[in-house]
């Protein structure tokens, strides 16, 4: 992988580049920070949780806040948003409840989804944000296909898709770039390349120099912009949305980033990668970056007190959605189909009479 | 009513579902201008356009996972896989994705996509153009599996699955595209996913078979009438959810049970079949339930004439369910 051609908006200096700034107001500027912030307090508040065992796993985000809120903020009402399980942030962003975001951690009634899947499989149609599945990219030839009948319905919408750069060696990828590049469909694929997919570094999923350039294969531009400068991130999307609403076809983004912590409560990175490299990327915190520019713009003053502000917010989510009540037992038997079959409707009988 | 060939029948459900609903769509290889390998698109390009006939490029992870998100946002997506064969690229796509969607999202997705496939042998194709998969489906919560043995029925079951709410894999036994013919209702026609068809009433052995089995059930019916021996012929037609009713009620009227299927033996459907008539007829059976089926092998193809169950080998099973 080279450093070559990424676009960052956001300068060491703490200042913005005129050129590439998209000029948000100062509200939704504020808006990214506080998303982040609170991004980074779910993160730590559910590793403490999985670690404590009231939760069951969890997937942390932490070092990739740029990209899913900044991607999150670009999504406009109408855009569907096909996430990948680390991209909690960009529904969050769109207006995704908290409550129901916690809620699924647990899995308890305040879950949405009723306990149906594991953490970090969050769904929400009225923001169409969709269900999130384990199998890595399966949802990228899903967002080609709504994206399919948006363009037949002739709706100007966009379809937002994330992915890590594990999900670019899958089929369902060349699949979805393919069909995206010949039927000409408003398909962004934001591809966070967070370095590991699991324990395998980027050089292992590919031999291309770039992430990006294999857009060129499908027909489609690609992008590569620093994941780390939510500035950035929100120009590069925002304009590939805008082309893609525009009627002009999908696009390719690359998003240069890097997972601080664990790939999930289950993994242990030291065995895969240095300290050194670690804290390298460490002095690279999004959140602090975009804190000293925000300092800068006299928007800012008290960091702490923002992050405070955002771990009681989430203490108060997990009081809620823990002290929820189970989901009853007969739920396992629903939406199997539209209506319950006789053989589901036995095997429910069975059980809830103790006979089965 | 005209008589028609089953591949005809198809053609005629997708044209009147298009015709009566302009969120139907029909994706696939080589479907719009080559109207389809076995020609159950011909004409609907045409007559629909290019954009509700959609021909794609050759990838069936693609074309399943594009019709989920199709169906995810509004339209009623029906995508051919040229043969039953070459699902497993998106295998997947159906037992992960499609079959899921309403479960996992707890209703606020749903997925419902029609997947037709000629499935089965009979027709020379050798391994991979003859393999009958109905099993994997079938043990997938959350997929209806259906599969017609007349014209009429391919038009009224495929309208009703297009119309569903749930996903479903349509399987087509393409031995029969052409070798059988029958008078199919005009317009729009449906037969309900979930009730099964008598093919034949009789009151001493009850045989369950579907798809490219049905023709050789007949035969061995005939077979055993001139022994003296009456067959009830059952064809669920939608294979799960099963229509259980109409077979638990033949079973304990004749008190014989023979399943009949071309899919290979161990695991197969008929294993569920003999199962569900043992729980339920126990008391009523006279003999054990006999299966006749595939062998647990690849699909040969120059055997191909030995691996497919024929009359002479269900007549034996009649015969032994008779004799016990
Ligand atoms: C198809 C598939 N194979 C394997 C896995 C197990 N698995 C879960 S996450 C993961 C790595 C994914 O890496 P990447 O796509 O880069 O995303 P990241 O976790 O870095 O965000 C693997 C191999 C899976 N979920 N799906």
């Amino acid at each position: 992988m080279t450093d070559a051609g990424i676009l960052s908006v956001l300068r060491p200096d703490g200042t913005a580049d005129p050129l590439l700034d998209p000029g948000l107001p100062d509200p939704e500027l504020l808006s990214l920070y506080r998303h982040m912030v609170l991004l980074r307090a779910i993160d730590e508040k559910a590793v403490a949780l999985q670690r404590s065992g009231r939760i069951a796993f969890f997937a942390p985000s932490t070092g990739q806040e740029a990209c899913s809120i900044g991607a999150g903020h670009a999504v406009r009402e109408g855009d569907w948003i096909f996430p990948a399980y680390r991209d909690h942030g960009v529904g969050l962003m769109r207006g995704y409840p908290l409550a129901s975001l916690i809620g699924q951690l647990f899995g308890h009634t305040t879950d949405a989804t009723r306990g149906r899947q594991m953490p970090n499989h969050w769904c929400d149609r009225s923001i169409r944000l969709v269900s999130v599945s384990s199998p890595v990219a399966t949802q990228l030839t899903h967002a080609v296909g709504a994206a399919y009948a948006a363009k037949v319905r002739g709706e100007r919408v966009a379809v937002l898709a994330t992915f890590g750069d594990g999900g670019t060696s899958t089929g369902d990828f060349h699949a979805a770039m393919n069909f995206t590049g010949v039927f000409r469909l408003p398909v962004v694929f934001f591809c966070e390349n967070n370095r590991y997919a699991i324990s395998h570094p980027v050089e292992r999923q590919t031999a291309s120099r770039t992430l990006s350039e294999k857009a060129a294969g499908y027909g489609l531009p690609g992008v590569r912009v620093d994941g780390n400068d939510v500035l950035a991130v929100r120009k590069v999307v925002g304009d590939a949305m805008e082309r893609a609403r525009a009627g002009e076809g999908g696009t390719l983004i690359e998003a240069l980033t890097y997972r601080l912590g664990p790939h999930s409560t289950s993994d242990d990175p030291t065995v895969y990668r240095s300290e050194a490299e670690v804290a390298g990327w460490r002095e690279k915190d999004p959140i602090r970056r975009f804190a000293a520019f925000l300092k800068g713009r006299g928007l800012l003053e008290d960091p702490a007190a923002e992050e405070a502000g955002a771990k009681e917010i989430v203490r108060a989510a997990v009081e809620v959605a823990e002290g929820a009540p189970p989901v009853p037992l007969s739920s396992m038997f629903e939406d199997v189909y539209a209506e319950i079959p006789w053989h589901l409707a036995e095997q429910r009988d069975s059980l809830l009479s103790g006979t089965g | 009513m005209a008589e028609v060939t089953l591949i005809k029948a198809i053609n005629d459900a997708l044209a009147t579902e298009m015709a009566r609903d302009p969120s139907v769509c029909v994706l696939g290889e080589d479907i719009g201008r080559g109207g389809g390998v076995f020609r159950a698109t011909e004409g609907l390009s045409r007559r629909f356009g290019p954009e509700r006939v959609i021909d794609t490029p050759l990838n069936e992870v693609g074309i399943v996972g594009m019709a989920i998100g199709m169906a995810m946002n509004g339209l009623r997506p029906v995508a051919e896989i040229e043969f039953s064969d070459f699902i497993y690229p998106a295998f997947d796509q159906i037992v992960s994705e499609m079959a899921k969607m309403r479960y996992r999202s707890a209703g606020q997705f749903t997925a419902a996509v029609v997947l037709r496939a000629p499935a089965g042998g009979g027709i020379r194709g050798g391994h991979y153009h003859s393999q009958s998969p109905e099993a994997y489906y079938i043990h997938t919560a959350g997929l209806v599996v259906a599969m017609p043995s007349t014209p009429a029925d391919a038009k009224g079951l495929l309208s009703s699955a297009i119309r569903g709410e749930d996903p479903v894999i349509f399987l087509e036994p393409k031995a029969l595209y052409r070798t059988v013919k029958g008078e199919v209702p005009e317009g729009e026609y449906l037969v309900p996913l979930g009730v099964g068809r008598i093919v034949r009433p009789g009151s001493d052995v009850t045989l369950v078979t579907w798809g490219g089995m049905v023709p050789v059930a007949e035969k061995a019916a005939a077979d055993a009438a001139t022994e003296g021996v009456d067959v009830e012929i059952i064809d669920p037609r939608t294979l799960w959810p099963l229509d259980i009713a109409m077979i638990e009620a033949s079973v304990k009227r004749t008190g014989r049970a023979v399943v009949l299927h071309e899919a290979p033996r161990t695991c197969g459907f008929g294993a569920e079949i003999s199962a569900l008539i043992q729980e339920r007829c126990f008391l009523h059976l006279k003999a054990p339930v006999a299966r006749v089926t595939g062998f647990d092998t690849p699909f040969p193809f120059a055997l191909e004439p030995s691996y497919l169950p024929d009359p002479e080998r269900t007549l034996r099973a009649i015969r032994a369910s008779m004799d016990f």
